[in-house]
């Protein structure tokens, strides 16, 4: 069984209070980088106590319905803590995803990320 | 030249011969190799990169019903997918060794009381981008197709 390194999925930048994220992967499509990428993104909030996080999706090219189930349940866990979850930055072709499976409405989604951060 | 998955439960269907097969294990990264030769065979066809798009969600939301439910990520089962690529469409099967599901009876993921659980939205992203798709009586083969520059 092939295994691949943990490397680094997320690139993670403090804004005052808030917590913004880039994703590193281009393509967030096969299930290896989702795992990863969940785990990564849960251990923000469950290790490093971040409760305003803020997904930029402008290097994302492909999203499949493996990394939506990721992001509800993110967003699950940070309402949980007391904490929000906003999403930023995502592409026409890949805002239709969101639209198809209905998921916009449950999400905070922005275009900018000025405008995300001050959604806060 | 591979033939067709052998006789489908729908008489008349009409199924493609394939021209390139693959078996993988039931194993997370094993179908990236997949989407790379396809996504190559789309480009050389002249599919436009909503077409891609399409395909490479779609097949890829197969590829996970197939290796995470159908096959329960046991490596020793096998994955088979099949494909076909000509100026005009793409036609791809993807078949688990499971019993099968009933890919009408997922619940409505759509519904507000669903919205944050997982259900059928593979199922529902492949039927969006697809020009068709249909199953087997048993549901552990799924046959698809996209028609270049299908505006879908």
């Amino acid at each position: 069984m092939s295994s691949q390194p943990r490397r680094r999925k997320l690139e993670v930048e403090d804004i005052g209070d808030v917590t913004v994220v880039n994703f590193v992967d281009r393509k967030i499509l096969d299930e290896q980088n989702i795992q990863l990428i969940g785990e990564q993104l849960f251990s923000l909030v469950d290790e490093a106590g971040r409760r305003k996080l803020l997904l930029n999706f402008g290097n994302v090219e492909y999203l499949s319905s493996a990394a939506l189930a990721k992001l509800i349940t993110l967003n699950k866990k940070l309402h949980q803590a007391g904490g929000r979850l906003i999403l930023c930055n995502i592409s026409d072709q890949i805002y239709e995803v969101f639209e198809i499976t209905r998921l916009n409405k449950l999400f905070n989604i922005h275009r900018e990320e000025q405008e995300a951060l001050q959604a806060f | 030249m591979t033939k067709a998955a052998g006789k489908t439960d729908s008489p008349g269907a009409d199924v493609p011969e394939y021209t390139v097969e693959h078996w993988i294990p039931s194993e997370p990264g094993r179908a990236r190799p997949i989407h790379e030769e396809v996504e190559r065979a789309l480009r050389a066809n002249h599919f436009t990169d909503r077409d891609i798009f399409g395909v490479k969600l779609a097949l890829e939301e197969a590829l996970v019903n197939a290796i995470a439910h159908g096959n329960g990520r046991d490596p020793n089962k096998r994955v088979r997918v099949a494909y076909r690529v000509t100026p005009e469409r793409f036609d791809v099967l993807v078949a688990d060794e499971g019993p099968g599901f009933d890919p009408d009876g997922v619940p409505d993921c759509t519904a507000p009381e669903n919205l944050e659980r997982p259900c059928g939205r593979g199922v529902m992203l492949m039927r969006h981008y697809m020009n068709a798709v249909r199953f087997n009586a048993s549901g552990n083969t799924v046959f698809m197709t996209r028609l270049r520059n299908s505006g879908r």
